[in-house]
């Protein structure tokens, strides 16, 4: 039946953008520090305090919103949304409500079908961030008999990143929030870690029947701590919402919960009051006014971002797809393989060394590419052994983890002479297929009675003897021309 | 026009409990504001194409550099607050 509908979903993002200090004061913004260590009157709303807007806050969220192809506004401003909760030091949030500082934007995902999908984003906005409860003698809110309040958090700048509801999937929902994420890292305006909420993620779900124009009751869902969360939460909601529309129950309008243990969604208690928020405009915080050149100034500074480095990769690279995907995710990855491939590397075997041997010895010691003393000159020059015969690509494995784990100190051939892993060949080589087909009359017999399969036998005894030096392509002659002659 | 159910439902959302009798002389208060205000509307030819403001002066918002500096040392404004438990705030029961 589920076939019979059609999901409708959005997101609201919020992202902590990675600065120094908090948004309107000088405290520090950092994650698990002692709780209420980075606390100042400002950020605890005492009386006659100034907010001051963080200048770096600023630059981070235009460069975020000019990456997701929005349009800056040209005046924007600050609100303030009034709620009372014990997170909230002033009981009231600085926010931007009718100004946002961006809108009209939006970025691409490949659906599940490889296809590439627009999703437009509604809008960008700058706000503070809240601080973090504790509930005492009980882990839920209802059984507390009090609360202890953090507000270490409160203040952090956050930009919220509101979608369209363009998406039809929890994979789409997943890709977005993905991209959208690789988008901020490539910026280092935020470093996305879900675990730690420096990416959070409040998804909106409807269902319609298919073909159908109207919307149906929106449900909002939060409390999803990863990518894999998201896509799963999205699932159960719709299949949730279409069982409920199939036993003719009708869809009630709430925020619901994930919840992971039970991979299923629960009804959150409503915030009392909280749809009216009487915002209106931060009197402490003049309008952002921002000139067009200031605007291109900044878009003239972005990086490249990773839908232009997949489709370099695809053109310029020869590259697939799947394979631009998979090295433009990461920026540092991406620009270590680009600057190998500077070095007059082929593309494809720098991509495989990247995402194969060095990936995994990046996972295995969980450590970031630009983190080990292997250069991209270093690997370049590899290549270039591996190419011109140099080395085998054995070697090249076996002095991979050297080179990984140890400061070069001359180039990676003087490494492979002063090591004689030199790729062994003529006269040298010559001698030893005949003392390996000297030493093995009995296969040079079936060989020659036509078992041809055991060429193979010899190649792998050269290369016992010579412990991998042997140049393959030259054995494989050599064997052949002397058992056939 | 404001009605006391309007009057009632701000101060609800403010947390201000107001008796009958301040309903109603805020009810009318309010109103005798939004008259007070309503009079610019007499000036509607010449606002007209004039965008609302928010403020008087002009420019645009001052920023500071983002570095680090603590002034006030934290376990002073944790003195400050009604209750304390560890370097936490601690605040009544907040759903019954
Ligand atoms: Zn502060």
């Amino acid at each position: 039946m589920r076939e019979n509908y059609e999901a409708v979903i959005g997101l609201e993002i919020h992202c902590q953008l990675a600065t120094a200090t908090k948004i309107f004061c000088n405290c520090p913004n950092t994650f698990g520090a002692h709780p209420n260590a980075n606390v100042c009157p400002v950020c605890l709303g005492m009386p006659g305090v100034l907010p001051v807007l963080n200048a770096k806050a600023l630059e981070y969220a235009i460069k975020a919103a000019l990456a997701l192809n929005c349009t800056i506004a040209p005046l924007s401003k600050f609100d303030r949304k009034q709620y009372f909760y014990p997170d909230l030091p002033k009981n009231y949030q600085i926010s931007q409500y009718d100004l946002p500082l961006a809108t009209n934007g939006w970025l691409t995902i490949y659906t599940e079908e490889g296809r590439e999908k627009r999703i437009g984003i509604t809008r960008l906005h700058m706000e503070e961030d809240a601080g973090k409860l504790v509930h005492a003698g009980s882990d839920r809110l209802a059984g507390s008999s009090y609360s202890l309040v953090d507000y270490n958090r409160a203040g952090v700048p956050l930009c919220e990143i509101v979608s369209e509801p363009d998406m039809r999937s929890g994979a789409e929902a997943a890709a977005y929030a993905q991209e959208l994420r690789r988008i901020l890292r490539y910026l280092g305006v935020c470093d996305g870690n879900m675990q730690e909420g420096s990416l959070r993620c409040d998804v909106n779900v409807s269902v319609r029947p298919k073909g159908s124009s109207k919307l149906g009751t929106k449900v909002e869902i939060k409390n999803m701590n990863s990518f894999n969360a998201i896509q799963r939460a999205i699932d159960y909601e719709i299949d949730r919402q279409v069982a409920a529309i199939e036993a003719g129950e009708r869809i009630v309008q709430e925020t619901r919960l994930w919840e992971e243990n039970s991979q299923r969604t629960i009804t959150m208690r409503v915030k009392e009051g909280s749809s009216d928020y009487r915002y209106f405009p931060e009197p402490d915080l003049p309008p952002i006014v921002l000139t067009a050149a200031q605007i291109e100034a900044y878009r003239s500074a972005l990086p490249e971002l990773p839908r232009q480095k997949r489709q370099r990769y695809q053109l310029e690279y020869g590259l697939n797809a799947y394979e631009a995907n998979l090295i433009a995710d990461d920026r540092s990855v991406a620009e270590f393989f680009e600057a190998v491939v500077a070095t007059g590397a082929e593309p494809k075997p720098a991509f495989n060394w990247i995402m194969g041997d060095i990936t995994a010895y990046l996972n295995e010691n969980k450590l970031k590419i630009t983190e080990i003393p292997l250069t991209p000159a270093a690997l370049g020059e590899m290549l270039q052994l591996i190419a011109d015969q140099t080395i085998s690509t054995k070697i090249a494995k076996d002095l991979l983890p050297e080179l990984l784990s140890q400061p070069l100190a001359g180039t990676v051939k003087d490494l492979v002479a002063a090591k004689g892993l030199k790729v062994m060949t003529g006269a040298e080589l010559e001698a030893i297929v005949t003392e390996v087909i000297n030493s093995h009359p009995k296969e040079v017999e079936q060989y020659r009675a036509g078992k041809t399969k055991l060429l193979g036998f010899f190649v792998g005894q050269v290369m016992k003897r010579t412990q991998g030096k042997a140049e393959p392509q030259t054995t494989n002659d050599l064997i052949k021309a002397k058992l056939e002659n | 026009m404001i009605d006391r159910a309007q009057v009632a439902h701000v101060a609800n959302l403010a947390r201000l409990q107001l008796a009958e009798a301040e309903v109603e002389i805020f009810a009318k208060q309010l109103n005798d504001i939004l008259q007070y205000v309503e009079q610019l509307n007499q000036l509607d030819p010449q606002l007209e194409g004039v965008e609302p403001t928010t403020r008087a002066i002009e420019g645009t918002i001052p920023t500071r550099p983002d570095a680090i500096r603590q002034m006030v040392d934290p376990e002073a404004l944790l003195n400050c607050a009604a209750a304390r438990e560890d370097t936490f705030f601690r605040v009544p029961q907040i759903l019954g």
